[in-house]
């Protein structure tokens, strides 16, 4: 809420915190781009569906359908489907805005509601800022549509190696956003753990494993969220922890 | 015949309501103390269940992958940060799969 307390001003703070996000983006989006080549996308039309759409599933899956000349209702709907997790992101997003903030910073923040920028962002103590949600979206969007564009135009001239050693860079920071929490909250903890376990158990179970990746994490997510909230309920004092 | 730019035009506007929508429409803290546990724990699940076991699917040997899964737990169990984990992870995997591939 104060002005440079910190020293840094949030926008630096979510450029520093936007660099691992940006380094595995870059690393996604280029095998991204491929799947966009091999669907007919020139290297600016994939820059452009990435720096508008900002999502890796959804954007795949729009690739495969570019590809296979699907039609523009299967297109929206197939959207919907695998974006859906983002409207529970945002509702939770929504419950930590300042009242006095400007209406324009709610259009500028739903642009980028991404796993990764959203993860930083509601993990960052207080009311949302969002200086330090455009910090990030300054040097990870970028890096999202440039990756996506040269995956386009080079296809795998990146080593194998190192391709999938930036391959967990995404995993990496979702690990140091939901441990510390985790190690201070049993009940966090308890979700942390219950979310690896059923994301598993989901992806090899005979009806929940046909189910688009996508959809597991939107029903998982409902389910382990919802039975967190009826054993562990929050006091009015945790909010905005 | 398709246009992409209608293509990406139409996912990008489906994709940026559902994002819009919650924000701009919810203006008020919810009044239910069960929405408002629901909505604290959906970051944490959400992030947990993306990760496992998709870090470990992730990599071009699983163990690779399995080892940068320990790795990123114990060094933000430690206090590590954002770039400190993540650069953790990739380090591992990297090491990892010159030693056995």
């Amino acid at each position: 809420m104060g002005k440079g307390v910190r020293g840094t001003s949030p926008f630096f703070e979510g450029l520093r915190d936007g660099i691992p996000i940006a380094l595995g983006y870059f690393a996604v989006a280029f095998s991204l781009g491929i799947a966009a080549r091999d669907a007919g996308l020139t290297p600016f039309q994939g820059m452009v569906a990435s720096f508008l759409c900002t999502a890796s599933a959804g954007e795949h899956a729009l690739f495969t359908l570019i590809g296979a000349g699907a039609s523009y209702l299967e297109v929206a709907l197939v959207t919907l489907i695998t974006n859906a997790r983002y409207f529970l992101m945002s509702c939770a997003l929504s419950q930590r805005i300042r009242p006095d903030m400007k209406s324009v910073h709610r259009f500028l923040v739903s642009a980028a509601v991404t796993d990764e920028i959203f993860g930083i962002s509601i993990s960052r103590p207080g009311p949302l800022e969002p200086r330090y949600h455009y910090g990030a979206m300054a040097v990870a969007v970028p890096c999202w549509a440039i990756g996506t564009a040269l995956g386009i135009l080079m296809g795998t001239i990146l080593p194998a190696r190192v391709v999938s050693a930036l391959g967990v860079a995404l995993y990496g920071m979702f690990l140091a956003i939901i441990i510390p929490p985790a190690k201070r909250e049993l009940s966090v903890a308890l979700c942390v753990v219950a979310g690896f376990g059923c994301s598993w158990a989901a992806g090899v179970l005979p009806l929940l494993s046909s189910l688009t990746t996508g959809n597991r994490t939107i029903l998982l997510t409902v389910a382990l969220s919802a039975l967190a909230a009826l054993l562990f309920p929050k006091k009015e004092a945790d909010d905005g922890a | 015949m398709h246009n992409n730019y209608v293509y990406i035009l139409i996912a990008f506007g489906v994709i940026y309501l559902i994002r819009a929508l919650p924000l701009t429409l919810i203006r008020k803290p919810l009044k239910s103390r069960f929405l408002r546990s629901f909505l604290y724990y959906v970051p944490y699940v959400t992030l947990a269940v993306m990760t496992f076991p998709a870090i470990v699917e992730a990599t071009s040997v699983p163990i690779a992958g399995a080892g940068a899964l320990v790795a990123g737990i114990v060094v933000a169990l430690l206090g590590g940060g954002l770039l400190t984990v993540a650069g953790t992870c990739c380090a591992v995997v990297f090491f990892l799969e010159l030693i056995i591939k």
